[in-house]
């Protein structure tokens, strides 16, 4: 007889995780310490003046270009860019992590619709699974991302500039691991489930829409999950080549170029907090269309 | 010699479930002496495994006491006094056969050389000879089982500890096993403690059958085997047979086995 | 126009050959033949449009023009590769994945560490962490060790998430076998539970092999000495060289698939006999 253990589940995972993170934290405070002091201390020696300790540890939680942002410096840009701020505001995180979330979703939409298309005709004909599918695989170990400068420039040559050519790049990271997924969710019922079927005289069309397409989710929710994630990071990589001036990944670039870590810092944030954010929702339509579809575990 | 090898008093293994608490074992009292082939019959849940689990020191009992070869049955752990055969052979794929059979003698520290003599004489017993250098996924199921068992023997521990070893198998090839097993016993002369689902398993290879029922897991009877200690398999159509697999089939019924 | 018929032509050829081979019993020939055709083909049908329409080549150049360009650029390109693949990437990737499969070891024995490191690697293995890039050309300089940096940030967790999940691939009965033996901590992991891992292990080696370079030449987008495939791609696509530009992508594609087939050819050679290699 299996031992049941006491709250199992989500809950016994939060004070592990509230301790990792006030860690982390912890230890971010004490790095910025250690890496700010440097200039502190330069700048004492220049004015002829000797701080304290104390004054030392205050100093490098408030400089203007630290080499590591204290965790309230960035909180407090964070708050000031989004909060504080209109959100049409050319200074608004919020309106750049708009223009980056507009990309990414379009080349998201585009990417995850076609991919799926082709994973259906890979399963149903042998040719294009024979031809096209090595080469799906293939591109999972080809850093895409080297193609994103080129694409942009291409494409503002011919006219087209703005939000398209990143939702392109968008479109094609996800493209790959959308159809990879797709296959393997479309093939994963089992030869009995197939025999049963056609015990049933079920012609292709049946048996795609009421057992492999059914079957798929599972594995789709996963690769749209891995495809978000990375057309989010085709959105960012596509605002650096022509130095746009709206977006996250401007305001990457942007703060690298004037050395403004506690921007730069801010972005990352707001990349990140975007990133949870999709791959949330995905995981919460994952959950509520497997409940749906009673497949939850 | 000396007392018996295992010797239960009152034992007990409580779990605490989400449901209440869960009696697997409830006030057992047995005593197995050197050389008993002692098997241990039930349903599910009557706590056989659950038994053979606390002589092996992977489970710990909430009452009563238990001791092997006089000791705690963690110091008999620790000390190597038994071997354990699980229900599927758990050999390690990026082993060879004879890697496999090597592992504890490895564990334990010996020589290359007492290893490989060791491996050699226990393949030998279990007729696996000449399979040493195959892996895992060549061979049988038969044969995997046949091998986790020379796995058990390799130490010479005195005590064979061995749960539904042969559950997983067919028929055909579990006749064949259970004879080696005898001649394995007789050979040998070790204690043996042995978990089954199947009665004629039970009354052909014990000297001694313990039927156990759930709720709370308890014993329910104890049968001395009549049978002779030297057993061809036809002896399960005599008359005598017949008799002893009645009894446990009594014993279960009497332990609501065959309720729903 | 004559290249545009003649790249349709070859087009229809090659679909109908396709068609029939695929049509035939799968051996390793025709596994191996029907893709490399449909590769081809979409050279030649390239090659064919760009020449035929006269597509300009700031544009698109044909694959023609990439060869010879790949050709008369060599040593430009080696060292680009040096400086992006072996320095930047390779040294990252050893370094990441080390540290987190030597960080799982050391929190194998906490299940409090693992249960609120896990969650939180997952959450940062699924961000955009190229944008650290910035941060961590600014800590280590612009030379290639701030791309080593940005390439241990993005193998770390993934490397780290599947050596934990490895750890626990050993079944409870196998563990309870080692302690019938008395077998101790470490004698159990370094005979049961190490070997039992490394599938999972070489799955996060695998993943990792295509995120070290991607994070490498990404890293030089935000700054990098004259040299790079990161730094070479965006200059030139500033210049407008595209076909050096293809070029680059060129050898980074195969870096790219020789890297992970790599370490895919010693997961077969190591994981024998895991299923999955059996076949």
């Amino acid at each position: 007889m299996p031992r049941v253990p006491r709250g199992a589940g989500m809950t016994r995972s939060i004070l592990p995780v509230l301790t990792v993170v006030a860690a982390i934290v912890a230890l971010w405070y004490a790095a910025a310490f250690a890496m700010n002091q440097q200039w502190t201390r330069d700048q004492a020696a220049r004015a002829g003046t000797e701080p304290t300790l104390a004054q030392i540890a205050a100093d490098t939680m408030s400089q203007e270009r630290p080499k590591l942002p204290a965790p309230h410096q960035v909180a407090a840009e964070l708050w000031d860019t989004t909060v504080a701020k209109r959100v049409t505001s050319k200074r608004s995180l919020v309106y750049h992590g708009w223009i980056t979330l507009s990309a990414t979703l379009l080349g998201f939409a585009i990417g995850t619709g076609l991919g799926i298309l082709l994973a259906v005709g890979i399963v149903h004909n042998r040719a294009m699974d024979m031809s096209v599918m090595p080469w799906a695989i293939a591109s999972q170990t080809i850093p895409i991302l080297a193609i994103a400068p080129m694409i942009i420039v291409v494409l503002n040559s011919v006219g087209i500039s703005g939000l398209l050519p990143k939702a392109v790049i968008s479109a094609y990271l996800s493209f790959f691991p959308v159809v990879v997924g797709m296959v393997k969710g479309l093939r994963s019922p089992d030869a009995m489930q197939l025999d049963l079927l056609s015990t049933y005289n079920a012609d292709r069309w049946q048996t795609f829409w009421k057992l492999r397409l059914p079957a798929s989710m599972p594995y789709l929710f996963t690769s749209l999950k891995v495809g978000v994630a990375a057309s989010l990071v085709g959105a960012i990589v596509g605002e650096l080549p022509t130095g746009a001036v709206a977006g996250l990944g401007a305001r990457l670039l942007a703060g690298s170029y004037y050395g403004q870590t506690v921007q730069i810092w801010s972005a990352l944030l707001g990349a990140a907090v975007l990133a949870a954010a999709l791959v949330g929702l995905i995981g919460l339509a994952q959950r509520l269309t497997l409940a749906a579809m009673g497949m939850n575990r | 010699m000396g007392g018996p090898v295992i010797e239960a008093k009152g034992l007990g293994l409580t779990f605490e479930t989400r449901d209440g608490p869960v009696h697997a074992l409830k006030d057992v009292d047995l005593a197995v002496g050197k050389g008993d082939f002692v098997s241990f019959i039930g349903p599910s849940g009557c706590g056989k495994t659950t038994f053979l689990r606390c002589v092996a020191a992977l489970e710990h009992p909430t009452a009563g006491t238990l001791t092997v070869n006089g000791t705690t049955p963690d110091e008999a752990r620790r000390a190597r006094a038994y071997g354990y055969v699980f229900q599927a052979a758990g050999l390690y794929p990026w082993r060879t056969i004879a890697g496999n059979v090597r592992l504890p003698l490895e564990i334990m520290g010996m020589s290359r050389a007492e290893q490989e003599e060791r491996v050699a004489r226990v393949l030998e017993l279990v007729d696996l000879a000449g399979f040493g250098r195959k892996y895992p996924w060549q061979l049988s199921g038969g044969m995997q089982q046949r091998a986790s068992i020379a796995r058990a023997l390799a130490f010479d521990a005195d005590i064979l500890l061995m749960d539904e070893p042969f559950g997983a198998l067919d028929e055909i090839v579990r006749d064949r096993l259970n004879e080696e097993l005898l001649k394995l016993w007789d050979r040998t002369g070790k204690t043996i403690g042995f978990v089954t689902h199947s009665i004629p398993e039970a009354v052909y290879l014990s000297t001694r059958i313990v039927v156990m029922s759930p709720r709370p897991g308890r014993i329910t009877d104890v049968i001395e085997s009549p049978l002779p200690r030297d057993r061809p398999l036809d002896i399960r159509d005599t008359p005598e047979f017949l008799e002893v697999a009645h009894r446990v089939r009594e014993g279960l019924r009497a332990g609501h086995a065959y309720d729903a | 126009m004559s290249w545009i018929a003649g790249a349709l032509a070859f087009w229809g050829l090659a679909w109908w050959a396709n068609l029939r081979l695929a049509a035939m019993p799968g051996t390793r020939a025709t596994r191996f033949a029907v893709p490399a055709l449909f590769g081809v083909t979409v050279l030649v049908l390239w090659e064919g449009v760009v020449r035929g329409l006269d597509v300009p080549g700031v544009i698109l150049p044909p694959p023609s023009a990439i060869a010879e360009r790949f050709a008369a650029s060599l040593p430009i390109l080696w060292t680009d590769f040096v400086q992006t693949f072996v320095k930047g990437a390779l040294s990252g990737y050893a370094i990441g994945c080390g540290a987190a499969f030597l960080t799982a070891i050391l929190i194998d024995r906490s299940p409090f560490l693992q249960r609120g490191l896990l969650p939180v690697g997952n959450f940062v293995a699924a961000l955009p962490i190229v944008g650290t890039a910035p941060i961590l050309v600014m800590w280590f300089g612009f030379d290639w060790q701030s791309k080593a940096a940005v390439v241990v940030a993005m193998v770390f967790f993934p490397v780290l998430v599947n050596t934990v999940e490895g750890l626990s691939a050993a079944t409870a009965m196998q563990r309870d076998l080692m302690r019938t033996w008395s077998a101790s901590y470490w004698q159990t992991l370094l005979r049961l539970r190490l070997p039992a891992a490394l599938p999972f292990v070489f799955n996060g080696l695998k993943i990792s092999t295509t995120l070290a370079l991607i994070g490498a030449i990404v890293a030089e987008f935000f700054g990098s000495p004259i040299k790079g495939m990161g730094f070479r791609i965006s200059t030139e696509v500033g210049r407008l060289a595209l076909d050096m530009v293809w070029a680059e992508i060129t050898v980074a594609a195969i870096a790219g698939s020789a890297f992970y087939g790599l370490v895919a050819a010693i997961e077969k050679g190591v994981t024998f006999w895991h299923p999955s290699q059996r076949g």
